[in-house]
Parts: structure tokens; sequence; C-alpha cells
């Protein structure tokens, strides 16, 4: 395209340029040792403005973009959304030649495999998942898989089925612990990508021998052993990343010496953790404020201007936007809309009392408008009020259009994970480069109350799954009763709940070791075993009915009850009213302290989630119905928030209740997701951008947690449905994270249409 | 002290003489936490039962009759507001009454105005005018803006829209003139009904001339509440109206704006 010809091109890096990587960088510890969060505390520059200074996308980013639009096109059309798959080659970083969308316009490279959306095999969380996946979207799987699979080489799924307990399979089964990641990649581990292109590789693998050479003990237990085998599995790694970049034609032994050079960098260590790790959630940290600090030098510089500033941004999103991975049906029912969780972290402030927000932070947000709007990467606002209001208005006016944000609150995060923290999927916070999670998916809080009520049998099968405690009697349910038998029932589940999550994380450690991620980390690592609870308003709501109206039980030829009749009302989560909203915090309580009490694998400290991701439709359906008055198959609401319909007073009151969660007993997070139309917000644009900027730090202040921001109307959702040609781009905020409307199942689409919009009378 | 912050609403701190607590009740609709469009800011919605008007296009016709409402005192309605008083505060807000008609109800209304300036919130009254007698002096003192409802500007129209006299709201209106007190006027705009442009003209220039109206809000009639009418079995007269155009609805805002007036 002779357009083209015309922009100035980054200029490539000389000798000179190379050899001083650092030049210009305030001096710190960082140069000693591996820190990145004291090199950005030296060197960032806090930015107080508002959005003027940004530049649109240049001509080659809009080429770009719609090259990728057009492949988009054709993946949404092909069978199960799954454009192409090698079917031949065992991903690995070095498995696949270098990959290209269009040489001539790409800025930012770097693919999974040799060709845009070709989706690669990755094994070793379970071969059969792999199978299965190749085989719902049409594609043969290679005789090899079966040659290796089982009979070579075992897989993590194989191992946690050779040691799960009787009691972990009949969990599983019944679906009142579901999600499990036992046959696919746990994720949730975020690699300081920052550290590839501030150090490069060859110092971080000194740093990895150091490490190594640091475990010579007079005495190799269990423990050292295995921490010696990772650790040479992660220079190895490193040393694979080395050989992938330089397939790119980079040098990435050492550090980036340039605002391209770095982004190129951050992603090479990006990519390479996502050719070899399908985890659930591959987050990519905390890296604008970061390379912004290398974009400020160049523009001081005369390297590169502000266009220039913005399309380096701009390229690098195109190619997070195509992060793809080979999953099966099931799971794609599970989490929904093929999400890879890219969570990136905006804002924030330093220790140090500055704000962490830069132009980098537009910059990221601004590729929202300059490529439209996008699921992935997953952009999450770390709000403090004392952010700056530029940014403030910035970010809620970029929400309003494109509901692709969410917002967590950094109060409530930096006293416990510093400054320098990033969120992994949805609402995880960890500590970059010192702290992992093991991910727990979720136990089902309505079935266990059922289970309560039934004495460990199923209310669907009639199975006995819990133990065999005394079941509820009497027609009508009386508050004391039931809690007597759930509070012994929550116990049992947290112990078997624990107990499969230590066989998955040890056969995955075991199986399928994060070798790059892990040492894009420090030698010893902080590691929590990450819970979560799924349909907590169903049972606040539940409690609140059997204590304050009356709950009659109908119990079947089998004895089991199966239905409830609600007679009078009961104050429903949702509306801040303490009668109810004190039960609920009371269960997220109270089932913390009962996983407290468990050992988890490898010295890890058990936190949990309210979060279900897009999974409350599946937990619904395997739930009969409750003593709130929910019908057996309905989806529970979403993560935290109140069931659909029933908080009646508004958007305030709705969440005042959820902010009412505690975060102390919640630390791996709790997500709300708020739906308001746009004429709720305020008359005119900027009422509304204010108005939403009061919201959020009303809630926040409130001691709220997490927020998905959507303004639409309801009716562009149902014309969406019935058109989603239309609406390629169309994203909403479902549970931490973003989906393309129209890549969800129409049940979950139906789900999200029925959810409470904040409307005026 | 009083403070402006940036979007002019002006800051009470909270006042530190304990008041006797309310114990004044009456009877409420419902509640809104967290409008945005009635009123500056992120509000707390209070929606009184019981109106004398009976307006054509009204949208919340099951608040006509005040013990269709549910009794409440006006302590927990302010310990309900104080509970989120933190987003009211950050969004630049406050409270508002509205309805029904909130000055069917003075004392229960005073007693929550009032209740909230302790609390150091911005207050807002939502009226048709109709019944300004029954603010007092002390009530209004406790107001810190009202949204004005002028319906029609001709006396015919006015009675035929609502079954009541327009001439109460005028010196109502004139009332809060002579007092200072800021006042937002809201003017529903219906095809056929409220479109004339001598009326509206007329009544563009008497808001001018009241000199403390800060903001017009053009509001295009909607039928969104035409099954609530069809829920109470009434017969609602505007089945076959349609909203006006958007191209109406800024000629209307125009004819405001030729008075100095601002209307967003």
């Amino acid at each position: 395209m002779d357009t083209l010809l015309t922009e100035p091109l980054v200029p490539a890096t000389d000798e000179s340029t190379a050899a001083a990587p650092w030049r210009g960088f305030a001096a710190g510890s960082w140069q000693r040792e591996v820190d990145v969060r004291d090199f950005i505390l030296r060197n960032v520059t806090p930015y107080h403005g508002d959005a003027s200074f940004l530049a649109g996308p240049t001509a080659r980013t809009r080429a770009l973009w719609s090259k990728v639009a057009e492949l988009l096109k054709a993946e949404r059309a092909s069978k199960g959304g799954v454009l192409d798959v090698d079917t031949e080659t065992f991903s690995s970083i070095t498995a696949h030649a270098p990959g290209y969308i269009d040489p001539a316009l790409e800025l930012i490279v770097g693919l999974q495999t040799d060709k845009p959306l070709k989706r690669a095999m990755m094994p070793f969380g379970g071969w059969r998942m792999v199978k299965a996946g190749l085989e719902a979207y049409g594609f043969t799987p290679s005789p090899k898989l079966e040659e290796v699979f089982p009979s070579l080489r075992k897989t993590h799924n194989d191992g946690v089925f050779d040691a799960y307990s009787e009691e972990s399979l009949r969990c599983r089964k019944s679906g009142v612990i579901t999600g499990l990641p036992d046959a696919y990649g746990r994720g949730r581990i975020i690699g300081d990508y920052r550290r590839l292109a501030l150090y490069g590789a060859a110092r971080l693998t000194a740093d990895k021998r150091a490490q190594f050479a640091s475990l010579e003990l007079d005495r190799l237990d269990e423990e050292t052993l295995r921490l010696r085998e990772e650790i040479t599995e992660q220079i190895r790694a490193l040393e694979e990343l080395v050989t992938m970049a330089a397939s790119y034609g980079f040098d990435v032994t050492r550090p980036a010496a340039t605002a391209h050079e770095a982004v190129q960098w951050t992603y090479l260590a990006y990519l390479a953790a996502v050719k070899e790790a399908n985890g659930a959630a591959m987050s990519l940290g905390r890296v604008s404020s970061f390379l912004d600090i290398y974009v400020e030098r160049d523009l001081m510089d005369g390297r590169i201007d502000e266009s220039m500033a913005q399309e380096l941004i701009d390229q690098f999103v195109i190619k997070l936007r195509m992060v793809r991975f080979l999953r099966t049906p099931e799971y794609d029912q599970l989490f929904s809309g093929d999400p890879t969780w890219v969570t990136e972290c905006l804002g924030g402030m330093a220790e140090d009392g500055r704000t962490l927000v830069t132009r980098g932070s537009f910059r990221m947000l601004n590729s929202l408008r300059d490529l439209g709007p996008a699921p992935e990467p997953n952009l999450t606002v770390l709000w403090s009020e004392r952010l700056p209001e530029g940014f403030k208005r910035f970010c809620t006016e970029t929400s309003i259009r494109t509901c692709s944000v969410q917002y967590e609150s950094d109060e409530l995060m930096r006293p416990l994970w510093g400054d320098d923290y990033a969120i992994a999927c949805c609402v995880s916070a960890m500590r970059i480069g010192k702290q992992m999670q093991f991910f727990g998916a979720r136990a089902n809080l309505a079935k266990t109350l059922l289970y309560a009520i039934n004495g460990g049998r199923d209310e669907v099968t009639g199975e006995q799954i819990g133990p065999a405690l005394a079941p509820v009697t009497g027609d009508v349910l009386t508050y004391d009763a039931v809690m007597e038998s759930f509070v012994p029932m929550m116990e049992w589940l947290a112990k078997a709940y624990m107990n499969a999550l230590n066989t998955i994380h040890f056969m995955h450690d075991k199986y399928m070791y994060e070798r790059l991620e892990m040492a894009l980390h420090d030698r010893d690592v902080l590691r929590t075993m990450a819970c979560g609870i799924a349909g907590l308003s169903v049972v606040a709501d539940s409690l609140s009915a059997i204590r304050h109206a009356t709950v009659r039980v109908v119990r079947d030829e089998r004895g089991l009850a199966t239905d409830f009749v609600v007679e009078g009302e009961y104050p429903a989560f949702g509306n801040n009213d303490d009668r109810v909203d004190a039960i609920a915090v009371w269960l997220v309580e109270r089932f913390m302290a009962a996983l407290r009490k468990q050992k988890a694998y490898r010295n890890a400290i058990p936190t949990q989630s309210v979060l279900t991701i897009t999974s409350n439709v599946v937990y619904g359906k395997k739930t009969g119905n409750t003593p709130d008055g929910r019908k057996a198959g309905q989806p529970f609401a979403p993560g935290a928030n109140p069931m659909h319909g029933r908080d009646m007073k508004g958007a305030v009151a709705s969440m005042a209740s959820v902010a009412k969660l505690p975060y102390a007993h919640a630390q791996d997070g709790i997500s709300y997701t708020f739906t308001i139309v746009p004429s709720a917000l305020g008359p005119t644009e900027p009422e509304r951008v204010g108005n939403l900027v009061g919201l959020l730090d009303g809630y926040f202040a409130q001691g709220g947690h997490h927020i998905n921001v959507n303004v639409f109307d309801r009716e562009t959702l149902v014309h969406a449905m019935d058109h989603p040609e239309l609406y390629p781009q169309l994203t909403i905020r479902v549970s931490g994270y973003a989906v393309n409307f129209i890549k969800l199942t129409r049940e979950q689409q139906l789900d999200v249409i029925s959810r409470t919009f904040h409307e005026k009378h | 002290m009083d403070s402006l912050d940036p979007w002019g609403v002006a800051w009470a701190a909270p006042r530190t003489a304990a008041p006797a607590t309310p114990k004044v009740s009456g009877w409420i609709h419902s509640v809104e936490t967290g409008a945005t469009v009635d009123g500056p800011g992120v509000r707390h919605v209070v929606f009184f039962a019981g109106c004398p008007l009976r307006c054509l296009y009204c949208h919340n016709p099951d608040t006509w009759h005040m013990h269709d409402g549910k009794p409440t005192t006006a302590a927990d309605v302010l310990a309900d507001i104080a509970s989120t008083a933190g987003f009211l505060r950050h969004g630049h807000g406050g409270v508002t009454l509205s309805g029904g008609e909130p000055l069917v109800q003075p004392e229960f209304a005073a007693a929550i105005l009032h209740g909230c300036k302790d609390l150091g919130l911005h207050t807002a009254l939502d009226t048709s005018g109709f019944l300004g007698a029954h603010a007092d002096d002390a009530l209004l003192a406790d107001t810190d803006l009202v949204l004005l409802d002028i319906k029609a500007f001709k006396e015919s129209t006015y009675r035929a829209l609502t079954g009541g006299d327009l001439r109460p709201t005028l010196e109502f209106a004139e009332r809060l003139s002579l007092m200072g007190k800021a006042v937002w006027l809201r003017y529903v705009l219906v095809p056929g009904l409220t479109d004339r442009f001598d009326e509206i003209e007329g009544l563009a220039e008497f808001t001018a001339g009241l000199e403390v109206v800060e903001r017009v809000d053009v509001l295009p009639f909607h039928r969104l509440g035409e099954h609530k009418w069809r829920a109470l079995r009434l017969p609602y007269r505007l089945a076959h109206t349609e909203p006006p155009d958007e191209a109406l609805v800024e000629r209307v805002k125009g004819v405001f704006r030729a008075q100095g007036l601002s209307a967003p």
C-alpha cells in the first residue's frame, strides 16, 4: 500500500543505543538485583492531565487491524469458532516457525503458531481434552497423539485421576464442586514479562543459576529437590525463549534499548508463556506504566512521536487480541466466549502517594477507541479516589462507550499486596513475580445448603454425596434447624474441596509445570490456594426466606426435599437491607473459616473468591429448586451479584449490599457486574461521565472490591442476538472479564438479558 | 462554612447540634437509590405517595393515593439515606423528594429534609408547586434546590392536562424567586398538548424573569408509564400520542435558550 510509505518507520536500534539500554534511567537497587518495582518507582512519570494529548491510530495500524478483522470474521464463521489447528505439532516455546499477519504492516511481531489464529495442541494438561477439542471442531488428531499419550508420556489429567479420592470423584460428578482444573491448565500465574525487557535473558538466566547454586544444601530434602529441578527447567525455558526470539530476528539476551524493543521484548516473553501453557487465565500483569518509561525516554530523545507511541501500543494490543487456545465445547460452556483473560492493570497509586497513572495508561485505554471494543486484553483499572480526575473521567467515558473496562479497589488491595501487584484472570491480586496462586474454581454453596436439608443426598440424583448427617425434618423450614445442618455440611465441603485441590496442584506441578512463567518469578514465591464459592445470593436469600417468611418443604417419594413454597415476603440481598446482607457476610466469613482449617499443598495460604465467571449458568443447571423460590435449572446470579430482578431499590442500594462483603475473608476477589442503561446514568454525556465517576468513588469508599460496568440498553442485546452479523465487536462485561456478546451460547445470552438493568422509574 | 465544588453544588459541613429524632411518619411509595436525573449528581430519591393532580401523562399513577403507599417513619427514611451517604457525597449528589407530590405530606417532607441537612447532604424538592403554600419557610430553608414542574403556561391548558389550577404554581415560583431559591424548571413536552409555541414562549419569558432558574429540562413525553395505568384499570388517554421528535425538542429548548436560560 503506497500510503504507508509516507509514514515514518520507527528507527532501528543502532549499536551504540543497544550497548546502553539503561541510558538516562535513574539509578537504584534495580540495577544490582531483579527488582522491577524499584525501577518503576524511580523512573515513572505520573500524568495528571486529560486525554487531549492522545493520537489516533496510524494508517498502518488501521490497515493491519482490517486484515485481522477479516480473519476474525472467518474464524467466527468456522465450525465452533475455530479457524485452524496445527494437528501435528505439540506446542512448545520453539515448536513453531515464525508466523506473521503481514510483515509489512506489523510493528510488533510474534504469533503462537506459524499462522494467525491457528491454534496449537498443548496436550500436557490432558490429551483427551485435546483429542475431544480437535474432533469437536472437525479436525483429525494426528496418530502421533495416541502414540505418545498416555503410553510414553503421562499428563496432568492422568495423574490427577490416578490419585483422586472417591469423595473427590463423587463431588465432581454431582457438581457440588465444578470447573476444577484437573484436565486443563490452571493458569492464574503471571510471569513478570517486564523482566525480559529490563534485564534481558542473559542476566535473568545468570540470576536463576545463582538461585540454583543457593540450593546447594547439606540436606537435599523433597522440597529442595523439587525446587532445584524446577529452576533447571526455568533456565531451559529462558534459553528456548532466546531461540524463539532469534527466529523473529531479535537478540533478547540483552535488555531492550528502546520503547519499540521494550514492547517487543515484553510481548515475546508473554508469547513464550502462551506457546507453552494454555492456562485458564493467561494474564499480562501491569505493563503499561512500565513501558511508558521507555516511551517517555524515546519521546524526549526525539526518537518517536506520540503517534508512534500509540502505534506501538495498538499493535501490541492487536497481538494480545489474537491469543487462542484449543478447548472443548464443555469448557466453552463453562467459560464462554473463548476467553484468555489477558488481564492488564492500569492506574493505582504508589505507596509513596504518587499516582501510577501515566500517559501509557491512557494509550492502553485508547486502543479501545483506535481498534474498537474487544474483550481482550482484559483492561482493569486499579481505582483509588486519589487517581487524577482526568484519568477517572477518561476511564468512565471509555466504559460508557465500550463496556470493556473493569474496576478494582486499589485502596483495598495495596495494603495487602503492595504497589506492584496485578490481577490474574478477573479479580485475583498477586505481587508480580513474587506470588502465584493455585486456581481452585469454585464450590456450589447453594447445592451444599440442599445437601444440609437432605442429609448429604443429592437433590437431583438422590445419591449420597456428602456425609449422611440427619436431614432437616418438618413441613416448614426453621432457621435454627437448617443452620444446625448447614454449618457441618460447609465444614465437610471445605475438607472435600481442599483435598481435591491438593491432588490437582500436586499433579499440575509434576506434569505441567509452568517453566517460563515461573522463570519470571523470584526463587521463593508466596502461594495461595484460591478456593471459591458460587451461589452466594441464592443461599443468602434462601436463609433470609427461611428466617423472615415461611418456607414449606415439598418432598418426593424418595423423601428428598425437592421443592419449596415461599409464603410471605423476605428481604433479598441487593437492597442494602442488613437483615439479609448480614447473612451474606456471615456466609463468606464462615466458609473462609472452614477453608482456613485445611492444610493446603505446598504450604499455600487458603483464600476464596466470590466469582463465577460465566459458570453461574452451568451451576444453576445442576442445582435443584432452592428455598428462595429459585427454580431448578435457573442460573445463579454471577459472582457476588444479587439475584436477577430482586434488587429493587436502585443502583446504589445494590452496590451497597455487595460492598459489605468482607475482602479480608475473600482475598481472591469479590466480583460484581453492574449494568445500567445510558439514560439512567444522566441526561447528558458529560453528566454521565461524572456520575459514573461518582458511583465508582462511592462504591469503593464503601468497601467494594470489584465492579464490571456495562452501559447499554436491553434492546441492543436483543437485537444483537437476532442479528449477530451487525455486532461483530459488541463487548459486554460478564463476571471479571469481558466477552464478545455474539460468541456467548444462546442460554448465556438470555441469562445476561434477564439480569437487573438499572433503569430510572 | 459552605464550599463550592466544581459541580457547583454547595456542601455544608454536617451540623454539630444533635437534632431531636424525627418521630414524624408518612406514606412512601418507593425509593430509588443512585438516580441521576432528578437533580445534580448521584441521588437518593424518595417517592412520596399521594398527589392532588391527575396529569394525563403521569408515569406514576400508582402514586396518586397516599394510602397506597407504605407507612414509614422519617427516622427510618433517614437511616436508609445515612447508610449510603458516602455515595451521594462522592457522586456530587444528594437527596430528592419526589412522588406523587411531596407537599401532600409537608411535615413528613420537612422532617426528612431537615434530617438530610443534618447529614450535610444536598436536598432537592421535586414538585408541581400546586401545593406550594404547604411549604413553610423552614421547609424551604432545608431545601437547596426546587425541581419545579410547570406543566403548562395557559390556565385552560393546565386545567385540561392536570385537572388543577395553574395559579398556585406561579405564585410558588414567584415566592421562590423572592427567596433567591435555586430552581430547575421541568417541562414535559407532549405533542398536541403542550407544544404550542406561544405558550412556551410565555413560560420561557416568565421563567427568565424569576432570575433563580439555573436550568431548564425539556422532557420528551414517553409512554413508559402506560402499563401502570392498565394495571390500575384506568383509561390512558395518550395511548395514541407519539413522543416528540428530536427536532421539536431542540426547537423548544431553543425558546428557553433565547431567554438566556440553560437548557442542556
